[in-house]
């Protein structure tokens, strides 16, 4: 049992991994199977060639059990890489999300200039709906969301988040 | 070499360039090719279990005892989960085991065909890799792989699952030379610097302690030598886990005996107070630390261990040593030559004193019993009459697995085959047969419990028919023993369950299978009889009737640091020895 005391930290973790059935899921029953947060994933292949994709994974813990989900990960067969990209600093970290609202009137017009001075583009529209597509930092997504709720918000679909480092080197 | 074959040909092929010499399995509708391709060959012996659970124990068992992967084949669903237990045994020890699972046709996959069950989802957690082979072309690999995988870095078991139609289907045979894992390269070598400061810390060390694991004996027998080499240089005292018993020799006079849970006095008082300890292979399991948050306080840590993800998991380590342990003490011993690092012999004496007072407690003692035979007795009876063989144990798990550890003394690794991560009643037999299998001319004892004894006894019958005389030794006290003696402690003696109701007549159950059953009662007639199980040829079942109310101890309280043990001279303090929070704790 490591000394609770440690405040949890908010970590991005990038993953290389072989693009190969099951790959996901050996993460995703790891991350259960011991206990460890995950607050958003993202997976997608990067190379069709050498069949590797590429996992965001955003965690929260104590910093002895980041360290420990690192290895943890690591040692997984068809994972080639592990990145902590919040220890390398300063790394882009970007989500998109699908923001559907339904209003008339006033509220309408108001859920459009919001949606402007957030840069979000309205990708559907009917008599009485918008869906906005915005793309940015997670939290800026959360306010742009929290804006929209007492103007009709219906639903939202976020991606979670993508994450890179700044810099000409690879991960 | 590249050849055409079926996929069921291919596996038989790759076992024979993989080397191996003997499987454990069970046929079964989803495996029958691969079976039929054995029977078209003479090179690996197949060895026919009666549960699966009982062939990957066995496996288990051969690979420990031999440094080889043990090698299982089963059928789909039932006997995929029959394995299962075995494979999170195997994973939680470290043990290099292959596992072959026949699956039913990819066409049907996802059908919830007959013996269909979901092998390779079912197998991840409890694996250290797994495969299910679509394409009879990558079999060849993979199964390669699996070899590679199992035995690389921090053994463990690793799962081919191979559904029929691919057993049937003709591919590309690929050998063992072609291939190579992309991306699986565990470090051996350790970090220069790393050792460096290991070395000046060891050096300095006022009340140094090596604390050693499985990890000694997984790197193989040449990591024993150099540990051995090491501990001798320098004059620090050697304790091992459970699992690293033999890597240092028992008879050696700076060997503290075990320590942990069960352990002795003076290992664990050494740990407690001691200023440098060197984990080497070891995890810093709960049996061993005891209350984390009191475990050896003053001192500073160093730990080698080929899992990157063992250091820091329970315990802060100071200066972390990635890589295997025969490559790292190589090196440490290198270094500590060459910068002439000399141990600080002054304080050496004193610590030695210190160790030498906690010894002086004699905290193994037992009083022997002349009217009922105590089960330390036994264990140290059958220990004087076989340590001059060629001998390995196993044992089952609980009380009788911890007095075997205590009480029977080891001088060589891969001696000694237990249950340790997981703890699994049922293992020792079917180990003790897979170490029979490994070396036919050696003399196997399966140190058992009444209980565990009866969880995989089926084997027995395996045992008959291979003609492998292992020597089942059981402690029969008529109770969970260990369960037991946790009602003691925690649950006022309300025995709830833990009492060995209706056993069986064990000589007469012996017989039954074919073999011979021994009973002794009577501490005047024990060596006696003990002699006549060695003197049988065949399997022996030895129903050796104890005390029914031994406790076993030394023991720290579960929730307890180790300068909190309870020792066999106040047994009266186990009354009241757990906290409310140390009940949570198992």
């Amino acid at each position: 049992m490591p000394p609770v005391s440690e405040p949890a930290e908010r970590h991005t973790l990038s993953l290389l991994v072989d693009n190969e059935p099951g790959v996901l899921a050996r993460i995703v029953g790891l991350f259960s199977g011991r206990g460890y947060n995950i607050d958003s994933l993202t997976v997608s292949e990067v190379s069709h060639d050498s069949r590797r994709s590429r996992i965001t994974v955003v965690t929260t813990g104590a910093p002895m059990i980041i360290e420990q989900i690192k290895s943890q990960l690591d040692r997984l067969v068809p994972v080639h890489r592990v990145v902590d990209l919040t220890v390398e600093g300063r790394a882009l970290e970007r989500e998109l999300a699908l923001i559907k609202v339904r209003g008339k009137g006033e509220l309408r017009r108001e859920a459009l200039l919001i949606a402007d001075s957030f840069r979000a583009r309205t990708v559907d529209t009917t008599l009485e709906s918008f869906v906005f597509e915005i793309t940015g930092k997670p939290d800026k997504i959360d306010q742009f969301v929290s804006l929209l709720e007492p103007l009709g918000l219906v639903e939202v679909s976020r991606t979670g988040v993508a994450a890179i480092g700044r810099g000409p080197e690879p991960m | 070499m590249m050849r055409e074959m079926t996929g069921a040909e291919m596996v038989m092929q790759a076992l024979i360039d993989q080397g191996v010499e003997h499987m454990f399995g069970y046929p079964g509708g989803a495996v029958l090719p691969i079976y039929d391709a054995m029977f078209h060959q003479n090179q690996v012996r197949h060895v026919l279990v009666r549960h699966e659970q009982g062939a990957v124990h066995m496996a288990e068992g051969y690979a420990r005892s031999s440094g080889k992967v043990g090698v299982v084949l089963v059928t789909s669903g039932p006997g995929a989960t029959n394995a299962v237990t075995g494979l999170t045994d195997a994973l939680l020890d470290s043990i290099p085991v292959v596992c072959i699972t026949g699956q039913v046709p990819t066409h049907l996959i996802g059908s919830d065909a007959f013996q269909e069950c979901d092998t390779v989802g079912i197998t991840r957690p409890c694996t250290k890799h797994n495969y299910l082979v679509r394409d009879v072309n990558d079999l060849a690999r993979v199964m390669h792989e699996a070899f590679y995988v199992a035995q690389s870095g921090r053994p463990g078991p690793v799962v081919v699952d191979i559904p029929k139609d691919v057993q049937f289907a003709k591919g590309m045979y690929v050998g063992p030379e072609n291939i190579q894992h992309r991306t699986y390269q565990p470090r051996l070598k350790g970090d220069p610097e790393k050792i460096r400061q290991a070395v000046e810390l060891m050096a300095g060390a006022k009340r140094p302690i090596f604390y050693t694991g499985g990890g000694v004996i997984n790197s193989g027998p040449e990591a024993s030598r150099l540990l051995r080499e090491f501990a001798r240089l320098t004059g620090y005292p050697v304790t091992s886990t459970l699992m690293g018993l033999g890597a240092y020799p028992a008879s050696d006079r700076q060997w503290l005996g075990m320590l942990g849970m069960h352990g002795t006095y003076e290992a664990n008082m050494a740990m407690h107070d001691c200023d440098v300890m060197v984990c080497v292979g070891a995890r810093f399991d709960d049996r061993i630390t005891g209350r984390v948050d009191a475990f050896s306080p003053g001192s500073t840590k160093i730990h080698i261990d080929i899992d990157p993800s063992s250091i820091n998991k329970n315990i802060k380590i100071d200066i972390p040593i990635i890589g295997d342990v025969k490559h790292v003490i190589e090196d440490i011993l290198t270094v500590w030559c060459s910068m002439k690092a000399e141990p600080d012999r002054q304080a050496l004496a004193g610590w030695w004193r210190q160790i030498d007072g906690w010894r002086a407690r004699r905290s193994l003692s037992f009083q022997p019993g002349d009217r009922i035979i105590k089960p330390q007795q036994a264990v140290k009876a059958l220990y004087n009459a076989v340590k001059d063989k060629d001998v390995y144990i196993t044992t089952e798990v609980g009380q009788h697995q911890m007095w075997a550890a205590q009480h029977f003394h080891f001088e060589e690794p891969n001696r000694w085959m237990t249950s340790g991560g997981l703890g699994t009643m049922g293992y020792g037999l079917p180990a003790a047969i897979g170490v029979q299998v490994a070396h036919p001319g050696s003399l196997v004892i399966d140190i058992a419990g009444e209980a565990s004894i009866q969880m995989c006894l089926q084997e027995l019958s395996t045992a008959l028919q291979f003609n492998l005389p292992v020597k089942i030794f059981v402690l029969n006290n008529e109770y969970m023993g260990m369960v037991r003696q946790w009602q003691d402690l925690l649950h006022g003696g309300r025995y709830s369950h833990s009492y060995s109701e209706s056993l069986p007549d064990f000589v007469k159950l012996a017989e039954a299978y074919g073999g011979k059953g021994i009973r002794c009662a009577d501490p005047a007639k024990l060596d006696g009889a003990i002699q006549e199980m060695l003197n049988t040829d065949g399997p022996v079942l030895f129903d050796c009737i104890v005390d029914q109310k031994e406790n076993c101890l030394p023991m720290i309280p579960s929730g307890k640091p180790h300068n909190e043990m309870i020792l066999p001279d106040h047994p009266e303090a186990l009354d009241d020895a757990i906290s409310e929070e140390g009940k949570m704790l198992v």
